[in-house]
């Protein structure tokens, strides 16, 4: 059960994107088209797991035995940075087309904070695990489905903004002004599941 | 002279909010009332000046192929000395704002600057073109702050202007943070022109 409301708290209640305000950079910037942000979130969500799991080994096996704890944050981006350049390595030699569609934004991932937020998280505890222990199977899974959060809220906005390029937009509000403001009703209409997990978990308890 | 208009571009002219659109998440996560937002923004130009100050001394010494893990690991180190200042002289604003303290090292305007300027100038040019960006982020967020702290609990700076039945909640919670910001961005990018 605990699972579940994992699943639905880091993917609807506590959207990274939304209600975090972690990973804005790639929200805004590779959302103007659909085939783009599944690439982008596809992309996010094999990093995020891949790093909160590495970052968290390292902090249980390395930094916490050595006494190394302050060490977190550059030991962590060093990490992240070298498993991103490894990720799109691997996406040049088997898809070259998402490669190119993702073009910048990929070497970006390592300045997307929710990656590093999310280690941090995981590796101090200090997620909501809803009453389970915070070890290395709910911290993953906690990243996976963080990151399908992030996924779902970044091919929803491509698919407004894509709707959006469309319609006539008055000349100030062109541009990040609009898609800042579609973002924010997004983001009221996530507010609507706030709360939503508690309801869950009372009612089967 | 020369040194002053580096510092004014970056405090109005690249404004790294509103024209350059760089570091959206700490704008968007910590500026909820505007002394957290200014707290935020100031954490952000310590950590801009000092890397962009010894970056730009080290720029002939880091060789080409590893400049960019290189200049991380000199920002990550400043953002670790500013995470142990914080936690030991001002442990409740380390509190408040949390898990954004760290994340500086992910703040596309740090590594935006060294790439940009700080791997091409002395370091007292990259000293002010620290601080004016520095400032300018800070401007933002404290303007940013401010609005939402007013529109959202009817105080400025914790003092209290507006009556209680004009707050709007909603904007202290997360979809003000985005509108606010989008009507500040619309309204910048009107009086630029």
């Amino acid at each position: 059960m605990a699972y579940i409301l994992i699943f639905i708290s880091a993917i609807l209640v506590n959207n990274i994107v939304l209600s975090q305000f972690l990973g804005i950079c790639p929200f805004l910037g590779v959302s103007k088209k659909i085939e783009t942000a599944k690439g982008m979130g596809l992309a996010v969500t094999f990093v995020l797991v891949i790093a909160t799991v590495v970052t968290y080994l390292l902090q249980v096996w390395l930094l916490n035995p050595l006494g190394l704890g302050y060490l977190q944050t550059i030991v962590f981006i060093l990490v992240i940075a070298a498993l991103v350049q490894m990720v799109e390595i691997v996406l040049k030699k088997l898809s070259p087309a998402l490669y190119q569609a993702l073009g910048v934004f990929l070497p970006l991932i390592t300045t997307n904070c929710c990656i590093l937020g999310v280690s941090i998280l995981v590796a101090n505890g200090t997620y909501n695990a809803q009453g389970l222990e915070p070890n290395l199977l709910t911290g993953t899974l906690y990243a996976l489905f963080t990151a399908l959060g992030f996924a779902l809220a970044l091919i929803v906005f491509a698919g407004i903004r894509e709707q959006l390029s469309l319609v006539r937009i008055p000349k100030g509000m062109q541009g990040m002004a609009i898609a800042l403001i579609v973002a924010g009703l997004l983001a009221m209409a996530f507010m609507g599941f706030s709360g939503m997990d508690k309801g869950i978990a009372d009612f089967f308890s | 002279m020369n040194n002053l208009k580096v510092f004014l571009n970056g405090l109005i002219k690249e404004n790294p909010t509103f024209v350059l659109l760089l570091g959206m998440c700490p704008t968007l996560g910590t500026t909820s009332s505007a002394i957290n937002g200014m707290s935020m923004g100031l954490a952000t130009t310590f950590v801009l000046v000092c890397s962009n100050v010894v970056i730009s001394l080290l720029r002939n010494l880091i060789p080409d192929k590893v400049h960019i893990p290189a200049y991380i690991v000199v920002i990550a180190s400043f953002v670790t000395a500013l995470q142990m200042l914080m936690q030991a002289f001002l442990p409740d604003l380390y509190a408040t704002l949390g898990l954004f303290i760290p994340l500086i090292v992910v703040n596309c305007i740090i590594l935006g600057r060294a790439e940009a300027f700080a791997a091409k100038h002395g370091p007292g040019a990259s000293f002010f073109d620290g601080l004016g960006m520095g400032l300018g982020f800070t401007m933002a967020l404290t303007v940013l702050g401010a609005l939402r702290e007013l529109l959202g609990t009817g105080s400025i700076f914790g003092l209290t202007v507006l009556p209680a039945s004009t707050n709007m909640l909603v904007f202290v919670l997360a979809p003000g943070a985005f509108i606010t910001l989008g009507f500040l961005i619309a309204l910048f990018n009107l009086v630029k022109k």
